[in-house]
């Protein structure tokens, strides 16, 4: 019987525990350090602006530890993973825009400036509650997590499995962003939300905040990486494997299919659209393109580049592609489509298991010499 | 091309051309004098002379009429008449072209308001004579819509002696609709009887109007009753106009699928680049639209199109013969890598169109042949292009069908498709007929882009538009079908315009939408599911 710590956070894998101490370390301790201490001509001072462009890195890492969790391990490839995103997202953006209050552009106590614009009385139904931070926290979980219910247990129930999942789940996010595109939808069209003042009476503007919001992001992706750890780890996650791997197999042994996959998605749904409403305080808008599903598609890269059934890979080919993308589209604009593109063939053909796998070679072809003298000695 | 020139032989042989009038009959004195009186010192003698003129019935006054509406008409020192066009001169009574005269020379022949309207009076009671049908229809119609006075009488006067039916009928409507406003009332019990076979909105206007003023409880029934079959009438063409644009969105979706119901249907490749091969077609048809103006002469512009089509399925063929050599071949038997590689494809595809010609749509233009189209009752039209379309579309699923069920490629296709180490046991090459099938796809996926330049833009992003839409058709038709392809494109056009007007273009497409999940749930695999093992491999 191991212990509850060996169980659930698995604390004898030494390595992990040593990564998470250094990424928590460099993210939780060094970022911070050097953007407050050096002064700002110093060659060590982190700018302002790069603690938002790290919190959206983040974001994008937790949204791809998500689909990490029902791709990698589940075996469900959800293309439509960026309307959970921008679910939260909204959720998340009606909070801030309600927070606006009186120091809109048409100065309205109940309505935000689009409504007032599109000469709306009310506010609709379905913005009650919104004023309140823990109903919108409560919303930013549940919105997501009922939609991946409802249409996961569709889906499973009837047994689409594969290209067609793949491919529904597209046509979901695809519905849902023309959906939100309309203005009759009362999520302000095609401008989305955006013109935020504060959060919880913290001002947005002022660096403090964001340096506060980077933080709470590095603390929700860690905490979800234990969560999706411990849950992999779990008895379910070794049902959500092999269910994976061979799925009629498990389905003969008892175990409800349905229920495993309909347990991963929704928790996974929940995860991304956490990942979305700490994105959308950082980046200042939320909008209907969010929901493209080209958006949806790219996060899948992410993950395959990290490695898939990873967790950590995840981050680190969320981390990996984001940066490469900002430095990309500023150094050689007409480059970044060429590099990403060819970034699917390479990973896909050449590196099944991305960075992950490549780390792991790498370790093995050094461990080899030293295993094989050990052979020889034993 | 061809039938081009024919039409424009028809028309100059069809079209009088005045000197033909002229020529007809000798000129005789009555005509002499009145046309001399056109140039009357008042207002009421021009008039006079006008009304002179008509009652002659004389084939050369129309001409004469017409240029004095038009101010063409101008007076010598010497009193005689000449009609001016385009810089020369015609002698008004014999219309010989006159060479010596001066412009300085010419005093106007000036007219007012009521001669205008007098003139136009006139020249419509001409023109209900004139020989040609068409002419007579129009001239019907105006007199109706201006109601002027005595215009019943006319009317009436010459559907008596009228044999042309398309005529009679434009007639008989135009002269209900004067009729309504009669004082007689059985003329208004008659006129509201003709009325009721029209589908006019207009009419159906003017009848509710008589209706708000009406008494007579008899005529109010059979206004209530002709309004109704209108309406119906109108119904119909509403839902028939519907069902034209639904089919036309159906054959657009039908021509995006056609290539992946081959690729991915037959073959079982998720072609995330499919959108990419259709936006190449289309820039293929750019590009032969510009040889043909840069090289060839401009009366063979409207040719560019058909010259596209063959170019664009060879281009894009090659392409993705290319590409199943390059990358998918690796990738058979792992669907999820094939749909992300080839997703990397397609941005790759976007760039490289975008870094040749730039961002912006490229203009492609309608060639004269399709352009325009056939005007049907009730101010509904079917455009040509979208007729020509939906033809084309029928034409290349024709084709093929054909090709996969009689020829010997189509044979090894299938074979390959349903079980392929007994193909390759049988001495088929599998790897030749796969690369050639995805030529196939690839090719179909080319023209269709040749077909979709004509109705829409044509930017790096125009396959995107098209990915999700062409995958929902293939798979709510079946995969692996192209009769379930056909059904899945129709259907889902015709659905999605039938809902719009009740639900707006945007909600119609997410019902359409939606409504394919809830489909997906209850027929995993479509409409027409293949039966058997094959479908699980």
């Amino acid at each position: 019987m191991r212990s509850f710590a060996t169980r659930f956070l698995l604390t004898d894998d030494r390595r992990f525990w040593r990564g998470f101490a250094l990424a928590g370390a460099l993210f939780l301790v060094a970022v911070p350090l050097l953007n407050l201490l050096p002064g700002e001509g110093s060659a060590l001072h982190l700018p302002n602006y790069m603690i938002p462009l790290l919190g959206k890195y983040l974001c994008y890492a937790l949204l791809a530890l998500a689909l990490d969790l029902v791709w990698g391990y589940a075996g469900v490839l959800s293309l439509g993973h960026g309307a959970f995103f921008a679910l939260g997202g909204y959720a998340m953006g009606m909070y801030l825009m309600r927070e606006i209050g009186t120091r809109g552009v048409y100065g309205n106590p109940l309505l935000p400036d689009f409504m007032v614009f599109l000469a709306w009385k009310d506010l609709p139904w379905y913005w009650t509650g919104f004023e309140h931070f823990p109903f919108a926290a409560l919303m930013i979980v549940a919105a997501p997590s009922i939609l991946a219910l409802v249409f996961g247990w569709l889906a499973f129930r009837s047994r689409i499995t594969g290209v067609y999942l793949s491919i529904i789940t597209q046509v979901m996010t695809y519905a849902l962003m023309l959906a939100f595109f309309r203005n009759e939808m009362g999520f302000g069209g095609n401008n989305g939300l955006t013109d935020f003042k504060d959060i919880l009476g913290f001002d947005l503007a002022s660096p403090a905040t964001k340096l506060g919001l980077y933080v709470a992001t590095v603390v929700a992706l860690g905490l979800s990486l234990l969560l999706c750890r411990f849950v992999v780890a779990s008895k379910l996650g070794r049902v959500m494997m092999a269910m994976r791997d061979a799925e009629g197999r498990v389905r003969f042994l008892g175990y409800s299919v349905t229920a495993t996959k309909l347990f991963a998605f929704v928790l996974s749904a929940a995860l991304a659209g956490l990942a979305g409403a700490l994105y959308v305080p950082q980046v200042g808008i939320i909008n209907p393109s969010e929901f493209s599903p080209a958006n949806s598609i790219e996060v899948a890269i992410w993950v395959a580049v990290g490695g898939r059934g990873t967790l950590v890979g995840a981050i680190l080919g969320a981390l990996a592609v984001n940066a490469a993308k900002t430095w990309l589209t500023d150094a050689v604009p007409e480059a970044w489509l060429f590099f990403l593109g060819g970034l699917f063939i390479v990973v896909t053909i050449l590196l099944p298991d991305g960075l992950m796998g490549l780390i792991k070679r790498l370790r093995q072809t050094k461990a080899a010499p030293e295993a094989a003298v050990e052979k020889k000695h034993a | 091309m061809k039938a081009l020139r024919l039409v424009l032989v028809l028309a100059s042989i069809l079209c009088i051309r005045p000197a033909d009038a002229w020529a007809a009959d000798a000129p005789s004195g009555d005509f002499e004098s009145a046309v001399k009186a056109l140039n009357g010192d008042s207002y009421d003698d021009k008039i006079a002379a006008i009304e002179a003129l008509g009652a002659l019935a004389d084939g050369r006054a129309a001409p004469v009429l017409q240029a004095m509406l038009d101010g063409h008409l101008a007076a010598l020192p010497d009193q005689s008449l000449v009609i001016s066009e385009n810089g020369a001169y015609r002698d008004a009574l014999t219309g010989a072209i006159l060479n010596d005269v001066k412009a300085d020379d010419l005093s106007d022949i000036t007219i007012n308001n009521r001669v205008r309207g007098v003139l136009d009076g006139v020249l419509g009671q001409l023109s209900l004579k004139s020989p040609d049908p068409d002419a007579r229809r129009k001239a019907a119609q105006a007199m109706a819509d201006r109601r002027t006075p005595g215009a019943a009488e006319v009317l009436r006067a010459m559907l008596a002696g009228e044999t042309d039916a398309s005529v009679r009928s434009t007639v008989e409507a135009a002269l209900g609709t004067l009729d309504l406003l009669s004082p007689d009332r059985s003329r208004r019990l008659a006129a509201i009887a003709i009325l009721a076979g029209s589908s006019d909105p207009n009419v159906k206007g003017q009848l509710e109007r008589l209706q708000d003023g009406e008494k007579d409880p008899e005529l109010r029934k059979a206004a209530d009753k002709a309004i109704a079959s209108i309406t119906f009438r109108l119904t119909l063409i509403n839902v028939g106009a519907n069902l034209f644009q639904g089919l036309s969105l159906g054959s657009v979706l039908l021509l995006a699928a056609i290539g992946l119901a081959i690729t991915f249907g037959v073959m079982g490749v998720i072609n995330m680049a499919h959108g990419e091969m259709i936006m190449l077609g289309a820039y293929t048809a750019y590009v032969v639209q510009e040889a043909f103006v840069a090289w060839l002469p401009p009366t063979v512009i409207g040719l560019y199109l058909v010259v596209a089509v063959p170019i664009a399925f060879l281009a894009t063929g090659l392409v993705g013969i290319a590409l199943e050599r390059g990358l998918i071949r690796f990738l058979y038997g792992r669907p999820l890598e094939t749909l992300l590689s080839t997703w990397g494809i397609s941005l790759i595809l976007q760039q490289v169109v975008r870094s040749i010609f730039g961002a912006p749509n490229k203009e492609v233009a309608n060639p004269a042949w399709m352009t325009g189209g056939v005007d049907m009752t009730g101010g509904f039209t079917l455009t040509w292009n979208r007729l020509v379309i939906i033809l084309f579309c029928l034409a290349v699923l024709g084709i093929l069908a054909a090709v996969l069920r009689y020829s010997r490629f189509g044979l090894q296709m299938r074979a390959v498709a349903q079980n392929r180490p007994m193909a390759a046991a049988m001495g088929i090459r599998t790897g030749r007929v796969d690369a050639l099938t995805f030529g196939l796809g690839s090719g179909i996926a080319g023209i269709a882009g040749v077909a979709l330049s004509q109705i829409g833009n044509v930017s790096p992003n125009l396959g995107q538009g098209y990915i999700v839409d062409s995958f929902m058709v293939v798979v709510f038709g079946g995969v692996g079908s192209l009769w379930g392809t056909l059904l899945g494109a129709t259907s889902l056009g015709v659905v999605n315009k039938l809902l719009e007007p009740y639900a707006g273009a945007m909600l119609g497409k997410i019902l359409v939408l939606v409504f394919i999940i809830l489909f997906i749930q209850k027929r995993p695999r479509g409409l027409f599911a293949l039966k058997g093992r094959s479908i699980e491999g």
